[in-house]
């Protein structure tokens, strides 16, 4: 692809990009939200034409102007949101619109065969007559990637393929990329995270505002350069002045059980936790372990079936959210766009949520305009949240904007206890620095902090304990360095033998 | 995958936000709408045979020729000013009350038959004791789908529905045995002059009605925009999840603005017969609940617009009355025009509501 420029009215999505990459090549496309990698990879499959530029495939000029001339041209693209119909079979949704024939009917057994053979060949196991709402969501991945090498696809674009995979699954998607490799294939892999990059690539080319910053071989790269091509700058945590933790203990879990759907096991089976001051307590796991009901009993949005939740040293079990966050606790939800936020709400009216009737913001049940719209520009200018303006809806920010004014909103609440479940989530590099910066700011201010994260490097990174869950359960609890990464990735899998 | 689909989908969701969006065109938008009905109603009309000309200048004349025909379309207007500030309001908490008819019917027999009972109390006490009456029945019949949908989760169009018929036989069924009025109709004793809304101009029925629907748009806007109230009402109707985050209480806030929007549609029931027909009459409500509806959804998502909306309403229907009795064109016309005017402008809203709440959800599922 040779000098692409694509704007979207007045952004510039991609600016003079040049981009290669080789047959039997794993090429990183790396950079941050919005950087334009998608866009590049959108023109490349025939989503959007570019305003100028070329594209050669195999050395030839290629004209792409619909995702069936890329298909023609061996190009295949599995999308991040997939594209499957969940109530056919697994060989259905591959076959859908290149259906093999016989005598006008449609040959569902050589179907069958074909897939049976690509996916033996690459180690893309999957049964062709499970239903596609039935299988998981790595298995889910593994359809759209046969689909598209059924097709013929010699150039394999996967947009964040990892986003949605437990570590183990991103293992077996590794496989799975170096057996194409092996075969000629050409893989272009979108990402924003650096590990994989690292691991898996051959070469990467690095995008950022719309352009090419750099192309390296990834042997001759390293992480803290990647880095700072992506973001301009370098990123050194800073994290000093640390108040040392304190025997006081500010939140505390007393054998917190959530019984699960009749039948089914329980969430969380008791579960003991204490968090002091000046301390950040992290809890590592595979998502779907237990975390969601974690942080809903610790917030009450969610009663606990047995057990005590006691925040500094008052018994609230049973109180309501209002109640047990007016107590001194500072929320950062998993789900942002569910829980953080009111999407269609101005960014003022979302930075008192959960505060709108304290005496601060209302008086006699009227909100103090002046007062919010104040509190909200504070929260703007001190947690370098990007806006036009505070009155514009926060759905229309980026996530990693709309993230910074949830945590600027929680983290100036008058608080003692933090809350931060999966808080950099879906964040490109320099918003997840951004807020695991405050988040350490926060211990360092003697704040007791809960940090439940499925990313095993943030929790590494910023805890001082580390307690792992599995099935609903607490199953190992030590200070951070008396792990090592090895043994975190077993526990999280339930295997507690081989520590 | 079939891309021109994906496309054109992409490109009538753009036209749709168009019309969503806000403010000076949403109002040409409207405008646009009623022309384009009128034009099919002409059309109409000319193939039934009667003449387009006559029809519509009798329409007109009939809506805003002169005093009395203003004064009859804001008596017409005037039901459909509480009612679609009542459906309006419960939109701004996610609830969609189909139930303004029935409280509609129990307000205005509250407040047909409590005036009565307070003969020797001043006037104005009578008065604002009948509204009062009005406004609380119609609260206490939006509390029963508020309660079950916060309790139950019963689903409040469901309820709202069957509450109507309760309403309206229940009232009925009041008349005929405790409060019928000695004769030969089933209908309350006419109320006596102190117990009426003060007539606004003499020798119309316009009444003092009209005033207290403005100034309750006026004060509801102002509980929206202002309150904590208002805060969590519209934090409930646009992502309840968040509001229980926030500490909001969810079962509160259903069950209260249900409540306030059952109020204010008992006080069109209120106006009627305060204000219009003096007394209660069973029946007597041509829809003005389910008309409130389509006022509501043309106003979107601004309470302030319900005043246009309900005045468009009450001209059809003023105008309408005229172009029967005066060029013999049957009213069942004007009735289509005005279902053409609710197809253009609520269709494309009510599927713009469908599309932002499709989007956001799939949204919601991009980034989890």
């Amino acid at each position: 692809m040779e000098n692409i420029t694509k704007r979207f009215g007045n952004v510039v999505a991609n600016d003079a990009v040049d981009f290669d990459a080789s047959p039997g090549e794993i090429h990183c496309l790396l950079g941050e939200n919005g950087a334009g990698k998608s866009t590049l990879m959108r023109i490349l499959f025939g989503l959007c034409r570019a305003d100028s530029g070329f594209i050669y495939v195999n050395g030839e000029p290629a004209t792409i102007s619909c995702p069936r001339d890329a298909i023609a041209l061996g190009i295949g693209m599995v999308h991040q949101h997939f594209m499957l119909a969940e109530r056919l079979t697994v060989a259905e949704n591959i076959i859908a619109g290149s259906e093999p024939r016989r005598h006008g009917l449609l040959d569902y057994e050589r179907a069958r065969q074909k897939i049976a053979e690509v996916s033996q060949r690459y180690g893309l196991a999957v049964n062709p007559d499970a239903m596609v709402e039935e299988i998981s969501v790595g298995q889910q991945q593994r359809v759209e990637i046969l689909k598209a090498l059924m097709r013929g696809a010699r150039v394999l674009i996967l947009d964040e393929p990892t986003a949605v995979l437990t570590p183990p699954e991103v293992d077996e998607l590794f496989s799975v990329m170096r057996a194409l490799r092996a075969s000629g294939t050409t893989i272009i892999f979108i990402t924003h995270k650096l590990k994989e990059t690292m691991e898996i690539s051959d070469r990467v080319t690095v995008l950022r505002d719309g352009r090419t910053v750099g192309v390296e071989k990834t042997s001759d790269a390293t992480s803290d350069g990647l880095v700072e091509m992506m973001v301009g700058r370098s990123l050194p945590i800073h994290d000093d002045h640390r108040a040392p933790a304190q025997d006081i203990i500010s939140l505390e879990l007393k054998d917190v059980s959530v019984a699960g759907r009749k039948g089914s096991r329980a969430r969380l089976s008791s579960v003991n936790l204490a968090v002091r001051r000046g301390e950040i307590l992290g809890i590592a796991g595979v998502d779907g372990n237990g975390q969601l009901e974690l942080e809903e009993v610790a917030t009450g949005l969610r009663r606990p079936s047995q057990g005590k939740l006691i925040i500094n040293g008052q018994d609230v079990t049973g109180f309501d959210t209002k109640r047990i966050r007016d107590k001194g606790v500072a929320y950062i939800p998993s789900d942002r766009l569910k829980r953080g936020m009111v999407s269609p709400f101005s960014l003022a009216r979302n930075s008192v949520l959960g505060m709108q009737h304290s005496a601060h913001f209302s008086t006699r049940g009227v909100l103090q305009e002046d007062v919010v719209r104040e509190h909200a520009e504070s929260i703007v200018d001190l947690y370098d949240v990007r806006a036009e303006s505070i009155d514009q809806p926060i759905g229309s920010l980026s996530g990693g904007n709309q993230q910074k004014l949830v945590v600027g909103r929680e983290l100036t609440r008058p608080h003692s206890v933090v809350i931060a479940a999966q808080p950099t989530r879906g964040l490109d590099v320099g918003a997840t620095h951004y807020i695991r910066e405050q988040i350490l700011a926060s211990r360092n201010r003697g704040k007791a902090v809960l940090l439940i994260s499925a990313e095993l490097d943030e929790i590494l990174e910023l805890s001082d304990r580390i307690a792992v869950i599995y099935e609903g359960q607490i199953i190992d609890v030590r200070r951070a360095g008396q792990y090592t990464e090895r043994e975190l990735g077993l526990l999280m899998t339930g295997q507690r033998n081989g520590v | 995958m079939d891309l021109s689909g994906d496309r054109s989908s992409k490109l009538s969701k753009r036209s749709i936000e168009w019309l969503a969006r806000p403010g000076f065109s949403r109002f040409m938008y409207s405008a646009v709408a009623v022309l384009l009905a009128l034009l099919i109603g002409a059309i109409l009309i000319g193939a039934s045979g009667y003449s387009v000309k006559e029809a519509y200048y009798n329409l007109f004349m009939g809506a805003f020729g002169g005093v009395y025909s203003l004064a009859t379309t804001v008596v017409m207007s005037t039901p459909l000013l509480f009612t679609g500030l009542a459906v309006a309001f419960a939109f701004q908490c996610g609830l969609f009350n189909v139930g303004a008819e029935g409280q509609l019917y129990v307000g205005a027999l509250a407040s047909a038959v409590v005036p009565l009972a307070l003969g020797g109390l001043p006037p104005v006490l009578r008065v604002t004791m009948g509204l009062l009456a009005g406004a609380g029945a119609g609260a206490a019949f939006g509390f029963v789908p508020g309660y079950l949908k916060a309790k139950l989760g019963a689903h409040e169009v469901i309820t709202t529905i069957m509450l109507n018929y309760v309403a309206t036989f229940l009232t009925t069924f009041l008349v005929k045995t405790y409060f019928r009025d000695p004769g030969p109709v089933d209908q309350t004793v006419l109320l006596p002059l102190g117990s009426r809304l003060p007539e606004l101009i003499s020798g119309t029925r316009v009444s003092l009605g009209v005033i207290i629907g403005v100034l309750a748009v006026a004060l509801l806007n102002q509980v929206i925009r202002r309150s904590v109230l208002g805060y969590e009402i519209q934090a409930v109707g646009k992502n309840p999840h968040a509001a229980e985050y926030g500490g909001v209480n969810v079962s509160a806030r259903t069950i209260q603005a249900m409540m306030i929007s059952g109020a204010v549609a008992g006080l069109a029931g209120s106006a009627e017969a305060m204000g219009t027909l003096y007394r209660f009459i069973p029946y007597f409500s041509p829809g003005y609940g389910f008309t409130g509806i389509a006022v509501a959804v043309i106003a979107g998502e601004s309470l302030w617009a319900v005043i246009p909306a309900a005045l468009l309403f009450g001209a059809l229907q003023s105008g309408g009355q005229s172009m029967q009795l005066f060029a013999g064109i049957p009213m069942e016309l004007m009735t289509m025009v005005q279902g053409l005017v609710i197809l253009f402008v609520a269709a494309p809203a009510l599927a713009s509501m469908l599309i932002k709440r499709k989007s956001s959800s799939e949204e919601g599922g991009g980034r989890a």
